[in-house]
């Protein structure tokens, strides 16, 4: 088997395995529904007090709204995907089984995590964001080049989430419980990827920071990309840069991690 | 083999006092176990704690930075809508503590392990909702309480009796509320066991909602949250009563003075619910 059908078998798998839970799925879009019409109406509340708040107006906040909940679950901002599995498998030692395997830790759960995002992208994303363009006057456009643009600045995105993860889930080699860890990272993920509130409305130097962080290639930049407020280049460099980085740092903490570290279990 | 020993009829009010006693030990028996369990890994407790206050907290400045921008919103200040999110999210709190594993139980109707605690001899709604009791929750209390503080603090109330006695018992009429939606959340996941996240939608969802003001949602939206599902009782017109605000959808002022009814009419019809969804219950029998 040639590796690059090795681990588009994983991903497939990954979206097989997504695929299962139907009701479950339709239970996220539900929710993400309801926290979209929530946050939809206290955005209409500022932007009314203050039109052109962070450069958007009132149309393209709401976009913003449920663009981000369109994408929350195919970026994990909140963690809860593949993570909480690899963590169980460095707790119970497990682990041991997947270095023998004659494929790549890194890239074997990456293709998993892209094939989970794959499903949840048409099956969560898609039916909050038609009833978000329902519902209410959105700025979507209407050139399909901008649409493949976020598409690309989504898969971007997806792959810096993935990398902070990895290095999120290594971290139970020394911890044993990962989950403080990956609450932790999680938190980061809520408040720095402009999941409650558009990275740009963040005042002075906290915004400055804010949008450098690779947080902000999860949702604020993608939706950036939809709006026409970012340049398409630009954001892909800068998604780009913090994936390399991220992953790279992976492959040396995983490194680390398998030589200095005694499995657990017998 | 007879039926579980509690159940034995003993004459009413003493069989459903002693079954409330029996369901009160199984929590805290099991309650107390996954303590014990959590304290193994004391880093992690500590780090999930502190994860659990700081995601609250974050949440906080979320609103925060939003009043960085503006002075009002929905013609509210900060530090009234800091009330209204105290209020709100130490209620919810609280809750969330006591019975926030509930959402699990869709997992263990899928996975068959409900049935281990139906052979125990303690109620099975005691147990569920101590199932995996996470302690770390505190962390959103003690945030929700530290804004309350707050908001009592700066705001410029003209307290009265009947004012003071409003805030604790909106905080236990609103935990009420919150109880009845995680009970009848669990009771529908015997219907729909992987649909856990709905009830998110309307716990969580539900307390997201009422950190704001009703003046900022749609009219629609607020008569629902008010006639149909009774949110708009846990912190609005209480708080609204304290904060001297004109009521939404012109309510008459003592609405105020209703949470008691509707927490325990919530209360009586998740019970009912979680009865029906009990009884519906079939094993999968592998």
């Amino acid at each position: 088997m040639g590796t690059g059908r090795l681990y588009a078998a994983v991903a497939a798998g990954g979206f097989r395995r997504y695929a299962t839970y139907r009701a479950a799925t339709a239970a996220g879009v539900f929710t993400n529904t309801v926290f979209g019409l929530i946050l939809a109406y206290t955005y209409i509340a500022l932007w009314d007090e203050k039109p052109r708040l962070g450069g958007y107006d009132q149309a393209q906040a709401l976009t913003y709204v449920w663009i981000s909940q369109a994408l929350l679950a195919v970026m994990s901002t909140m963690g809860g995907g593949f993570e909480d599995e690899l963590i169980e498998r460095i707790r119970t030692g497990d682990i041991a089984v997947d270095l023998y395997r004659p494929a790549d830790l890194q890239l074997w759960w990456l293709a998993g995590d892209l094939g989970r995002a794959l499903f949840q992208l048409l099956g969560r994303g898609v039916v909050p964001l038609v009833f978000g363009a329902l519902a209410f006057e959105l700025a979507l456009p209407g050139d399909p080049l901008v649409w493949l643009a976020f598409l690309v600045a989504v898969l971007l995105g997806l792959v810096v989430s993935f990398a902070i993860r990895f290095l999120v889930a290594l971290a139970a080699f020394w911890l044993m419980d990962g989950l403080g860890a990956a609450q932790l990272a999680g938190l980061c993920g809520i408040f720095f990827s402009g999941m409650l509130l558009p990275l740009n409305v963040f005042p002075g130097a906290l915004g400055e920071i804010a949008r450098a962080l690779p947080w902000s290639a999860l949702i604020q930049r993608p939706v950036d990309v939809l709006l026409g407020e970012a340049g398409v280049l630009g954001t892909f460099v800068f998604q780009g840069a913090w994936a390399v980085a991220l992953l790279a740092a992976g492959r040396v903490l995983q490194s680390v991690a398998t030589r200095r570290v005694v499995v657990q279990g017998g | 083999m007879g039926g579980p020993v509690w159940s034995v009829a003993e004459g009413r009010p003493y069989g459903a006092y002693r079954r409330l006693a029996d369901g009160l030990r199984a929590y805290r028996m099991i309650a107390g176990m996954w303590i014990r369990s959590t304290m193994a890994y004391r880093l992690s407790f500590a780090m999930t704690m502190f994860g659990n206050f700081a995601g609250t907290v974050l949440d906080f400045v979320a609103i925060m930075l939003m009043f960085s921008q503006v002075d009002e919103l929905g013609g509210y200040t900060l530090p009234e809508v800091a009330f209204l999110y105290g209020l709100a999210s130490t209620s919810f709190g609280l809750v969330d503590l006591a019975v926030g594993s509930m959402d699990r139980l869709g997992r263990r109707v899928r996975d068959g392990t409900l049935d281990t605690l139906l052979v125990r001899p303690a109620p099975v709604l005691a147990q569920v909702a101590a199932d995996r009791f996470a302690l770390r929750r505190l962390g959103r209390v003690t945030q929700g309480a530290l804004v309350l503080g707050y908001a009592v603090a700066v705001l410029d109330i003209d307290w009265t009796p009947l004012k003071v006695l409003m805030v604790p018992m909106a905080l236990f009429c609103g935990g009420l509320v919150f109880g009845a939606l995680f009970v009848a959340g669990g009771a529908f996941q015997f219907v729909a066991q992987d649909a856990a996240e709905v009830q998110n939608a309307f716990t969580y969802g539900g307390n997201t909602l009422l950190q704001y003001p009703p003046t900022v949602f749609a009219k629609e939206l607020v008569r629902g949250v008010t006639f149909v599902l009774p949110l708009a009782f846990v912190n609005w017109l209480p708080a609204l009563y304290v904060l001297g605000r004109p009521y939404p959808l012109d309510l008459p002022a003592w609405v105020a003075f209703t949470p008691p009814l509707v927490g325990a009419g919530c209360c009586v019809l998740a019970g009912l619910a979680w009865r029906a969804g009990l009884r519906s219950y079939r094993s999968t029998g592998s």
